[in-house]
């Protein structure tokens, strides 16, 4: 399984640019080497100087493919922890324009793909051409939406190839039939939603898990990462069992509330040892 | 130009529906449903049976003869939604989407409420029907309205306090999307207003547009004629859409939402969103929102806890971009003006929310002539306002 899961044929690297200074890379990429691991960072929680070195650190633990959350007043699809620290990075003052700044600085010499995890109204608000201009700039590679199914997606998955970015699509374990339009035309990865709810840690989740990539896999060899509610080693084993990676945001989350600045060596030994978890 | 929507659930640009993905079914479900008993004959039995004999519909359309000399201009009619069951309009969508979900084969409703009277219809429809009803409200308005939180729990609902954010409406709608998501199969997210993802909007107004069809059967049995204004206050826009609805194929009648303005447009303490925002997308809708430049939803401030919200529905928004219907900003001070007016001149405590209506009624009614005709719907009664009234003007009440 693992060796069809490896994607060689995705695995050359970036992809053309389209309209920005750096290389666009396919976000597929991430899953090249095995197993991938996905954390996720509210940006500017508790301040933009500790993003950049959460980040830093997940990558040199050995994150293959990084989230950053655009804090928004209002994330429906969010639960308490993730919530909160988007309430953090906002009263701190966090602003879209300082998060490609963030970027753009980690662009310097991080070479893994970036996406950003934002509502709609952020990029719509910030005009949509502009918003996705800027983030090709920077050197981000993909977007992660949560509130523009798959219905609504069109406008924007337009803007986003014309400037080589990646627009992720989500499946549910209540997509059902939807499962297959959907993975049809997804891109980079399909972020496959362990449970019903909201993000946030969980003690049992993704009974139907196996049976949403299996269904995939009637339609697209596309990468699956599993997310929402996955905190421990034992949790993200048995997920990238059962698919291609995993993703953790409300845990890492919930370190950086417990820790503040000082939270990045302990997101670093935590990255690392969910990392092993996955490909021992 | 017909109020109907296409099949993505648009008016005109507003509108679709941007929820995640966990939600997608839910509402394509709920579509079904309702395309398979909008026009059901025995569904409309049971719920016009349900409006007349336990909400009391037809509600009165009332001739204000003290309101129309005291203001000197147009005849003032008050379309009596106060005199519904449990106090205002709310009670017409609540049946109507309770009847529904119980045909779906639910047992549990959810809302959220920012006054109180959604809730408090969605309570009272859920011991009717035998369902399991949880309200979300903000921690703000249950303070505001704590009459409602116990009315609800005698009801027999559960109320959450919701304690994120603001602490108000926008935010028990987060709360109720967020319940809705982790728990679908046995329940039914009884929105209360003409907003959020399709097809919310288009149920909610077909089952609030009984109010402007009552008003224009009761108006030509009285008057032989059309009104010329109809007027509501907004929030999400429901008393106002169910008011306007059967009056946007005539041209002659003009429709006037009044927005909160709080303590002004031109101050950060509003929730006129017409007047103050943008075009953007916000719970599974693109409307107008009031937000800042990053898009970062707004703050909104009324005293009217039903008012105050940072959008408007999405037909609303696009009635406002047609040129059909006007939208006028009110503050509290004028709508206070306007609630004490009503109670001493016609003896109706109105609703805070109603108020705003009125207050716009009083400015327009001097300039029109005795031949013309304003219809104000009372979109609710004003018992649950006395203690913030109260305090607005500095009088200490014992609750």
């Amino acid at each position: 399984m693992s060796d069809r899961l490896c994607h060689p044929e995705r695995s050359e690297g970036s992809r053309p640019a389209a309209g920005g200074t750096n290389p666009r890379r396919d976000l597929a990429t991430a899953f090249a080497r095995g197993k991938a691991f996905i954390p996720f960072v509210t940006a500017g929680d508790p301040d933009l100087e500790t993003t950049e070195a959460l980040v830093r650190a997940m990558a040199e633990a050995g994150a293959d493919l990084i989230e950053l959350g655009v804090p928004f007043s209002d994330p429906i699809a969010e639960g308490p922890v993730i919530e909160a620290a988007d309430a953090r990075a906002l009263a701190g003052g966090a602003t879209v324009d300082q998060l490609f700044d963030l970027v753009a600085r980690l662009r310097a010499d991080l070479d893994l793909p970036l996406v950003f995890m934002t509502y709609y109204n952020p990029i719509f608000a910030y005009g949509q051409d502009r918003f996705l201009d800027r983030a090709a700039e920077a050197g981000l590679d993909g977007l992660i939406v949560p509130d523009l199914p798959f219905e609504e997606k069109g406008d924007l998955l337009d803007a986003c190839h014309a400037r080589g970015l990646q627009l992720v699509s989500l499946i549910a374990p209540t997509s059902a039939e939807r499962i297959t339009a959907i993975a049809a035309e997804a891109e980079g990865f399909l972020y496959v939603v362990s449970s019903l709810g909201v993000t946030g840690v969980r003690t049992s989740l993704g009974e139907h898990v196996a049976e949403m990539v299996a269904q995939v896999r009637h339609v697209s060899d596309i990468p699956c990462a599993v997310g929402f509610g996955i905190a421990t080693p034992d949790q993200a084993r048995a997920m990238a069992d059962v698919a291609d990676g995993v993703i953790v945001g409300s845990a890492i989350v919930r370190l950086v509330a417990e820790h503040g600045r000082a939270a990045v060596p302990v997101v670093r030994q935590y990255v690392a040892q969910m990392k092993a978890a996955i490909r021992p | 130009m017909l109020p109907v929507t296409n099949p993505a659930g648009r008016f005109g640009r507003h509108g679709g529906q941007y929820i995640p993905e966990t939600l997608m079914n839910a509402v394509i479900e709920l579509e079904a449903a309702y395309l398979r008993y909008k026009d059901d004959p025995e569904f409309q039995a049971e719920l016009s049976a349900l409006l007349h004999d336990y909400a009391g519909r037809p509600s009165r359309l009332y001739f204000a003869a003290k309101t129309t000399a005291a203001w000197g201009g147009a005849k003032v009619y008050f379309k009596r939604e106060d005199l519904n069951h449990t106090g205002s309009h709310k009670i017409n969508n609540v049946l109507g989407q309770a009847l529904l979900a119980q045909k779906m084969g639910k047992t549990r409703l959810i809302a959220e409420t920012g006054a109180g009277q959604h809730g408090v219809a969605t309570a009272t429809a859920a011991a009717l029907l035998g369902m399991e009803c949880e309200v979300f409200m903000g921690k703000e308005d249950t303070e505001r309205q704590a009459l409602n939180v116990f009315r609800m729990e005698l009801l027999g609902a559960q109320v959450h306090a919701v304690t994120t954010g603001t602490m108000t409406l926008k935010d028990a709608v987060n709360a109720t999307m967020r319940e809705w998501a982790s728990r679908m199969a046995d329940t039914h997210y009884c929105l209360g207003s003409v907003m959020g993802p399709h097809p919310f909007p288009v149920i909610v107004r077909d089952f609030q547009a009984v109010i402007g069809r009552e008003i224009k059967a009761q108006l030509l049995e009285r008057e032989g004629r059309l009104p010329d204004v109809v007027l509501a206050c907004v929030g999400g826009g429901s008393n106002a859409m169910g008011t306007f609805h059967e009056f946007i194929g005539d041209p002659s009648v003009r429709l006037i939402g009044c927005e909160a303005a709080g303590r002004g447009v031109d101050t950060a303490e509003t929730a006129a969103t017409i007047a103050t925002g943008r075009l953007g997308v916000f719970h599974g809708m693109k409307s107008y929102f009031c937000q800042d430049e990053y898009g970062q939803i707004a703050p909104v401030y009324s005293i009217s806890a039903g008012l105050d919200y940072p959008g408007i529905g999405p037909e609303h928004a696009w009635l406002h971009d047609e040129g059909r219907a006007e939208y006028v900003p009110v503050t509290d001070a004028e709508a206070v003006a306007a609630f004490e007016f009503c109670s001493r001149t016609e003896g109706i405590i109105p609703a805070v929310e109603s108020a705003h209506a009125l207050a716009y009624a009083a400015q327009l009614a001097p300039t029109m002539g005795p031949d013309q005709i304003i219809v104000v719907t009372l979109s609710g009664r004003g018992d649950k306002d006395v203690a913030a009234i109260a305090r607005y003007k500095g009088v200490d009440l014992y609750e």
